[in-house]
């Protein structure tokens, strides 16, 4: 009996060691991203061409109180009983907002994008029914955010972050008030230390303008998103880089600014992309009349096709008329031969796939419930933007670029996409079993290559040394949708010479904005 | 007296409920039989497991996207006797999982191999019965570098497991009941993207993997020529999450399940080193796991080493 004892003794040892050694959290890779420490503090940012916004100081902002002021001293005071009594939590908010605004508020509506790229599970009757914007919390909940909405939705809030920024800085360095920390040797630095002016506070810009946004985008997150705004605002204040007013000031410009950005996004043709059954009849009938076979839905029961009058809608970097100009010539025809070849390459590929194809395929697939591929480029800047050392407003500007190539690159494609209305290879070979799932949507040209053609080309602008990584990486989300049983040889390679077109757009107007010069 | 019985059975771990669930009568590592010193018991088992509905969450839905989701198995197994109180049993699968409809790819290849160290300390005669306890460590790791992160189409989970068993069996005449508890540690695994959603957006490529609990009864007939039994089972995954609406089902999803079923194994009078085993059972309860039927079919033989050593004498 001792001796079972013993052993029974060492068994439980032995686990309880394993267990101990094996713990299982999972930090993200951005959880614990160095505080913002710009070697560029970029003070004449508030000259910076805007996107919306015709003038920086389009949205007034009053002069603040002196520094000498018992308004101001009593707004240090309130830092400084914070400072006296921060919880492990509050300590943890200001090193999660220090890494940047424009990087945190990016990765909440990546979260967000992620939360909501699910479609809508059919009714009794086999027909589907559609988010209603009106009613976003009844199901399916609005938005369904697919790639053409991530994409639109990144740009927007991206552009007028942006916008929000540049008005800032030039208010910054109209009022060139001091950072609290610079004014009262009694506020920590809880930050690294700047000369930035404080007024109006960079990150209650953010907080205002983005929570503002997030209404029209997200409207089931209005309340979490608030909360979100209010961590940003009190981890600025808390850090000593930020007093009461620097932020009051701050929020009422960025909420400001948001409203041009949401009078645009009311207005762009987005809430009509859905269609209605006469337009999916007419692209049926119309691809039929010119002697191709029409895109049928490959879910069942069959869905209608996902935002077919989204290459409608208003792009930022250039006008609807270059849209299409920027819109290819036609696929292979549908009964040719050389569709036969590509139906066929496709097939070779998913008929005996390597670990190596699914391991691209699923690297690249963001699929239901991701980003969708626009988040997942903007992950990839994110993750390199970190190692520059941008200032707040050059990040927003580089968020901006891209995810501005990154919607417009989806609206050229999407016209693209319902212009010629092609079948998928499955279509074509029902023997073909792709890895991962088929987006419900037309094959050519494909969408994956168009948005990584433009990333590719606007991120090698801004960080020329990973220009050759970027462009490979492209180059393999590109592939992936081929060898996954996605798309044909065509739709890739056009889709990322389009992408690569639409991105030089953007790298034009970034050559002349001002932040390079 | 159990022992006695040369053939014994072996075994699949796997708790893989969306992907493959073949809870089956040869089962060595959940049975109150031990294999006598020196005795190896080897063979083959292929089992079928398919479902048309499952729960998301703990809504039960079908998907003609995928039809019919199927997984066959042939898998190797073995259980070797140290001596009769202390046996080692492993066991490794070759899978493949395939669709009825919709478009999405099948899945095949070699999945975990499993290995047990089963230990009985207590055994205990009574006036009317026998008592015995046994205790289990068993571990599994991933044979290949196998894709886990296409549910339900992949062929496993890729997670390296530990568990810890306890068993108590009573038996009186040729009838016996069986219990047995086991905790499984799961590993996190690795996948081929580098975010994912969960509850919130995790970025990273690694995947936390919940632990799970287990609960197995059996009841039945036990003689030297044919055991019958009928099975319960219970896993329980001790976090995770559910799948929302529509969305596909992930490695860390919240997977339950209630199984019932019954097993046999009819060894062979003529040629008593020779086994047939079977099995069947239901899906009856779940969450986040497909609504599986899962049958099994096995051959099992026994080399005994201890009288082949005698023989050369």
């Amino acid at each position: 009996m001792k001796k079972i004892i013993t052993l029974l003794a060492i068994t439980i040892i032995t686990s309880a060691i394993i267990f101990i050694a094996c713990n299982k959290n999972i930090i993200g890779r951005t959880a614990n991203a160095p505080a913002l420490n710009p070697q560029n503090l970029d003070l004449n940012a508030g000259t910076w061409k805007t996107v919306l916004l015709s003038r920086p100081d389009t949205f007034a902002v009053a002069a603040p109180a002196a520094v000498t002021s018992p308004a101001y001293i009593a707004e240090l005071n309130e830092i400084k009983g914070y400072q006296k009594n921060l919880t492990d939590e509050q300590e943890q908010n200001i090193k999660y907002w220090s890494a940047g605004g424009v990087l945190r508020w990016n990765e909440i509506m990546r979260d967000l994008v992620a939360k909501y790229n699910l479609a809508a599970y059919q009714n009794p009757d086999g027909t589907y029914p559609i988010p209603n914007a009106n009613n976003p919390f009844a199901y399916p909940l609005f938005p369904f955010a697919n790639p053409p909405y991530a994409a639109r939705a990144y740009a927007y809030i991206s552009a007028a972050q942006y916008d929000a920024l540049v008005a800032c800085w030039y208010y910054k360095k109209l009022y060139n008030r001091s950072q609290p920390y610079v004014v009262d040797a009694g506020v920590v630095a809880k930050v690294p230390q700047t000369t930035l002016p404080s007024y109006p506070s960079e990150a209650a810009v953010l907080a205002g303008v983005t929570a503002e946004m997030m209404k029209l985008f997200f409207p089931d997150e209005i309340g979490n998103i608030q909360l979100k705004a209010q961590d940003q605002e009190l981890s600025a204040i808390m850090s000593g880089a930020a007093t009461r007013s620097d932020v009051v000031a701050g929020e009422a410009l960025g909420r400001q600014i948001a409203q041009q950005f949401i009078a645009r996004g009311k207005t762009d043709n987005a809430g009509k992309a859905v269609g209605t059954q006469t337009d999916w009849t007419a692209l049926e009938t119309t691809t039929i009349a010119r002697g191709e076979i029409p895109w049928y839905s490959l879910d069942l029961p069959k869905r209608p096709p996902m935002l077919p009058l989204f290459g409608k809608v208003t792009p930022f970097l250039f006008d609807t008329a270059t849209v299409t100009a920027l819109r290819p010539g036609p696929p292979p025809a549908t009964l040719g031969d050389q569709m036969k070849n590509e139906t066929n390459e496709v097939y070779g590929y998913v008929k005996k796939p390597t670990r190596e194809y699914f391991r691209i395929v699923h690297f690249w697939a963001d699929g239901v419930g991701t980003y969708t591929p626009p988040g997942h480029w903007d992950a990839i800047a994110a993750e390199d933007f970190i190692k520059k050392n941008f200032s707040e407003v050059r990040w927003a500007r580089n968020m901006a670029l891209l995810n501005m190539s990154l919607m417009d690159a989806c609206i050229v494609c999407w016209n693209t996409k319902y212009f010629y209305f092609n079948a998928r290879p499955t279509q074509l070979n029902p023997a073909i079993k792709t890895l991962t799932g088929i987006p419900n949507f037309p094959s050519y040209i494909s969408g994956h290559s168009t948005f990584s053609g433009a990333a590719a080309a606007i991120l090698g602008y801004i960080i020329p040394e990973r220009a050759n990584d970027y462009y490979a990486m492209a180059q393999e989300a590109s592939t992936s949708r081929m060898v996954g049983g996605i798309h044909y040889r065509s739709d890739c390679a056009v889709g990322l010479i389009v992408g690569k077109n639409v991105g030089n757009y953007a790298i034009n107007r970034a050559k002349v904005d001002g932040a390079d010069q | 007296m159990r022992n006695f019985y040369k053939l014994s059975r072996a075994i699949i771990v796997s708790a893989l409920l969306f992907v493959i669930h073949l809870t089956s009568s040869a089962q060595t590592d959940q049975d109150a039989i031990m294999m006598s010193k020196n005795n190896l018991c080897s063979g083959l088992m292929y089992g079928h497991s398919s479902w048309t509905n499952y729960w998301e969450g703990t809504f039960k839905r079908d998907n003609p996207n995928l039809g019919t989701v199927s997984t066959s198995m042939l898998s190797v197994m073995g259980n070797y006797g140290i001596n009769r109180r202390l046996n080692i049993i492993f066991a490794l699968p070759y899978v493949q999982t395939k669709a009825t409809q919709g478009t999405l790819h099948g899945m095949k290849g070699i999945q975990d191999i499993s290995a047990w160290i089963k230990w009985m300390p207590i055994e205990k005669d009574f006036k009317k019965g026998t008592v015995s306890l046994y205790v289990l460590g068993g571990t599994s790791i991933p044979t290949s570098n196998y894709v886990a992160d296409f549910l339900p189409l992949s062929i496993g989970l890729h997670s390296k497991t530990l568990s810890g068993r306890i068993i108590l069996d009573y038996q009186r005449g040729a009838f016996f009941a069986t219990g047995s508890a086991t905790y499984t540690y799961r590993s996190n695994v690795t996948i081929d993207r580098t975010s994912y959603y969960t509850t919130t957006l995790i970025l990273s490529n690694q995947v936390q993997m919940p632990d799970v609990m287990g609960e197995n009864f059996r009841i039945g007939y036990r003689s030297n020529y044919l055991i019958a039994e009928a099975v319960v089972s219970n896993m329980t995954t001790l976090s995770g999450f559910d799948i929302r609406k529509n969305d596909m089902p992930f490695l860390s999803n919240k997977m339950n399940a209630t199984t019932a079923g019954i097993n046999f194994k009819y060894t062979l009078k003529k040629l008593s080193a020779l086994a047939i085993t079977g099995g069947a059972d239901y899906t009856v309860a779940g969450r986040n796991v497909g609504q599986s039927t899962n049958l099994n079919i096995g051959a099992f033989y026994v080399l005994d080493f201890t009288h082949k050593k005698k023989d050369k004498k």
